[in-house]
């Protein structure tokens, strides 16, 4: 009864966006204000019909109601409560049901805390953000629906991925949704300002901190994901250039380019068409994401073929989505004039190097991604494009961005000069040499890759902190001066900061785990030792164990340095009865410098008593996250930043608008 | 990476995450090296974008087996990954070779710099010569007007 309801209020959620959709549309264009303020209880009700279905399949879930087909499919009774409600979201149609959840969220949240906005640009982006609704909802309700039954209930269902039966992998859809789908209101701002013809200063104040949420969501959602991979796969990798990663990745990369350039319109009235051909281009991206993950395209072009509803429809809604805002910008963007001028070196053309080197990495992995699925579609040759490729094309994108990092917020705003910055970076010379020297004596038989990315890492560090304390006159002022300066300094401008030194800590963590790590491959029986990267790894023995839904086999490890005892590593095997599916679950005792790492495998045939083990050290692998989270807490700072949420330029736009 | 999940279930579904195996690993330490560095090339077949080196599926430690077999027959790095693609094709590596049909893969990427500099030169270009151009000259009219302005004033 619950489901069916459910499914009732999904399809009048359908409705509802319908609504969104169209009437605020009409009113924006005739100036009719009974139909314009139909948007805003046009999106609440949405959401709230969406929340009450998402409700109502989580019920589903939670009671383990076996006659709907989705549950029967995904779910099992023996299964701890937290992964029944992580497991609505765990497959394809709940997982969709999520997506359009979070986007009735986001279109809610605009409507009631966007008050200053005027009413015919709010109508417009809800309007839009309707739209992108009823796309999605008809998707679900067609091709993809969570709330059909069974004739005949089961006794009990098939059970979810043990993959998936994981505190990171359970929150990582979420995160990425929120990502993908914060970028949908930045598009919708873009498209309202086609359709309204103008892109000022206080719009981009207020796309401005929905891009930076959208951006921290997503750091989050992928962070998960590579920290779900280095734990869970049992041997220490955290990124493989995978399609799925990539999916995930090149809209990251995209609206990083975004939420720099919506700077350079809002401080500077300039780059308005690219930053909005941008904010398109990122959901676009996001969408692209959403198809290839959800269309099966990327098993294989064949099976995508074989059973085209689902692959199709999401096409089809790709299509109109990019292409239609993409011909509203050709004909549109033209007219969106820019006032402000720059020299090549300045603040605005180091904003404008990171979106052009930021762009080209999102489109060569983009390149990359797609270029096997184009060539077969076609029906050329089967390529692979792995890590090897990505790496090779990447990296040289990458490296003078992270080099320019450090110059760039210390150039003037219009016009700067180079060779005063680079003197003031004379702090950041000295370090990076330093770095470079210390890891050449550590590491002198290593890649030249993990030098140079220390080297990279400790110059983007130092000279993030010199600009913070040119602006902070810090050692030419009286130090109480410089803490009253640093008490005023903005959100947004700490913000940057943060991220740009959590951005050389994760470079530092990347350089580290990609060049040194070492591993250890062998059976051990009780009792024997192995010395791994100067850490002596003695087996303690395995053991039983009975969790909740799966019997798992328990390695014990005990670590020592110089003899002295620093750990004793407990790893698992798990072995889930029900999908007769074995996960592994790495043992890691996280230090400063790096990670010890033990993972037990099956008993070996021919030694007695003995096991397969996988031992490692993982230096500097914490970096990585630590460094993510460090960015995303720069974004959260630049979020809070009190000028996006006053009034001051949303007034001066009002009067202008009621002029007009 | 969530949908990784699917892909990775084809392979460890069968074997757990276990790619090299004590039995497989050379005595030879420096063989052994070559050996996993030639592995990260080579593409597990019947997984979705994993390296020999990552997977667990059978069909990965045969190729291993393989590929240690041939460097302990003498072969160089590229004779043995020449021996492997002569089995099992070009899709058997993860960074494809630069042939006619990869042609748009490889230059791609210097193509998009490239364009995207010379979007960034024309930019200025046309910056510079719009300021040169920006403050038009005084029409008759607004001369005239003004004169009369400080005329008035004065």
């Amino acid at each position: 009864m619950i489901t069916e309801f459910g499914h009732y209020a999904l399809v009048t959620a359908l409705f509802a966006a319908l609504i969104q959709s169209t009437v605020p549309l009409v009113g924006a264009a005739r100036g009719d204000g009974a139909w314009i303020s139909a948007a805003k209880p046009a999106a609440i009700v949405q959401f709230v019909l969406v929340a009450i279905a998402f409700a109502a399949l989580t019920q589903a879930y939670v009671t383990s109601d076996f006659s709907v087909n989705n549950v029967y499919e995904n779910s099992h009774s023996m299964k701890p409560m937290i992964y029944k409600v992580t497991g609505v979201w765990g497959n394809h149609e709940g997982s969709l049901l999520l997506w359009v959840l979070i986007l009735a969220l986001f279109g809610c949240c605009l409507a009631l805390f966007s008050r200053r906005l005027p009413p015919s640009l709010m109508a417009r982006v809800l309007a839009v953000q309707g739209m992108i609704g009823v796309g999605f909802l008809a998707f679900i309700l067609f091709t993809s629906n969570p709330f059909l039954r069974l004739p005949h209930a089961p006794l009990d269902g098939t059970g979810l991925n043990p993959l998936l039966q994981d505190p990171g992998l359970a929150l990582h859809p979420p995160f990425l949704y929120l990502g993908y789908v914060g970028f949908s209101v930045a598009f919708s701002f873009a498209i309202a300002a086609l359709l309204e013809g103008r892109v000022d200063a206080a719009w981009a104040r207020w796309v401005r901190p929905w891009t930076m949420a959208a951006w921290a969501f997503l750091t989050i959602g992928v962070g998960l994901g590579s920290w779900w991979a280095y734990y869970e796969l049992g041997w220490g990798g955290w990124w493989f250039w995978d399609p799925v990663e990539n999916a995930s990745f090149i809209p990251w990369l995209s609206g990083t380019a975004l939420l720099h350039s919506v700077i350079v319109v809002e401080k500077r009235d300039t780059m308005k068409a690219w930053t909005v051909f941008l904010a398109i281009v990122t959901f676009s991206l996001s969408l692209l994401g959403t198809f290839l993950v959800r269309s099966g395209v990327l098993t294989s072009v064949h099976a995508f073929a074989t059973d085209p509803a689902r692959g199709v429809f999401i096409l089809i809604l790709l299509i109109l989505v990019a292409g239609g805002s993409l011909a509203l910008f050709a004909s549109r963007g033209p007219a969106l004039k820019s006032t402000g001028l720059f020299q090549p070196i300045s603040r605005e053309g180091g904003l404008l190097l990171n979106n052009l080197l930021m762009s080209a990495a999102a489109a060569v992995v983009l390149l990359g991604t797609l270029y096997p699925l184009f060539l077969d579609a076609i029906g050329g040759a089967k390529v692979s494009v792995g890590a090897p490729f990505f790496n090779s094309v990447f990296f040289p994108i990458m490296t003078p961005m992270a080099a320019a990092m450090a110059v760039g917020p210390l150039l003037a705003w219009k016009r700067g000069d180079l060779f005063p910055a680079l003197k003031k970076l004379w702090a950041a010379f000295v370090m990076t040499a330093a770095a470079v020297i210390a890891t050449w004596s550590f590491h002198s038989d290593g890649p030249p890759i993990g030098l140079l990315g220390m080297g990279l890492a400790a110059w983007l560090f130092t000279g993030t902190l010199v600009e913070f304390a040119e602006r902070a006159k810090l050692a030419r002022v009286p130090l109480l001066e410089s803490f009253k300066r640093m008490a005023h300094f903005s959100g947004a401008s700490w913000g940057m900061t943060l991220a740009h030194l959590g951005l050389a800590v994760a470079i530092a963590g990347m350089a580290g785990a990609g060049s040194w790590k070492v591993e250890s491959i062998q059976v051990m029986k009780p009792g024997d030792s192995v010395d791994v990267a100067g850490y002596q790894y003695t087996f303690n023995g395995a053991r039983q164990r009975q969790g909740p839904n799966y019997s798992s086999t328990v390695g014990s490890f005990t670590v020592r340095e110089d003899g002295r005892e620093i750990v004793t590593l407990q790893s698992e095997k798990r072995v889930y009865p029900v999908r007769n599916m074995p996960t592994t679950e790495a043992a890691i005792h996280t230090m400063f410098l790096g990670d010890l790492y033990a993972v037990i495998g099956d008993p070996d045939k021919d030694v007695e008593g003995g096991f397969i083990t996988r031992l490692y050290y993982n230096p500097f692998v914490v970096w990585l996250w630590a460094g993510g989270l460090i960015m995303v807490l720069g974004a959260a700072l630049s979020v809070a930043d009190r000028r996006y949420r006053i009034g001051a330029p949303a007034h001066r736009r009002q009067a202008a608008t009621a002029k007009v | 990476m969530k949908r990784l999940v699917l892909a990775l279930i084809l392979c460890l579904a069968a074997v757990n995450a276990v790619a090299v195996n004590p039995d497989e690993v050379l005595d030879d330490p420096v063989l052994e090296a070559r050996a996993r560095e030639i592995s990260k090339g080579l593409r597990c077949l019947v997984c979705q974008n994993q390296s020999i080196d990552e997977s667990g599926a059978s069909l990965a430690k045969d190729l291993r087996i393989l590929v240690r077999e041939r460097l302990v027959a003498g072969d160089s790095n590229e004779q043995v990954i020449d021996y492997v693609v002569s089995r099992y094709g070009d899709f058997v590596l993860l960074k494809p070779r630069f042939k006619s049909y990869t042609l748009a893969l490889w230059l791609g990427p210097v193509l998009i710099v490239g364009l995207g500099l010379l979007a960034v030169i024309i930019f200025f270009r046309r910056r510079t010569s719009a300021a040169a151009a920006a403050p038009a000259p005084l029409s008759k009219a607004e001369k005239k007007r003004l004169k009369a302005l400080m005329n008035g004033e004065s």
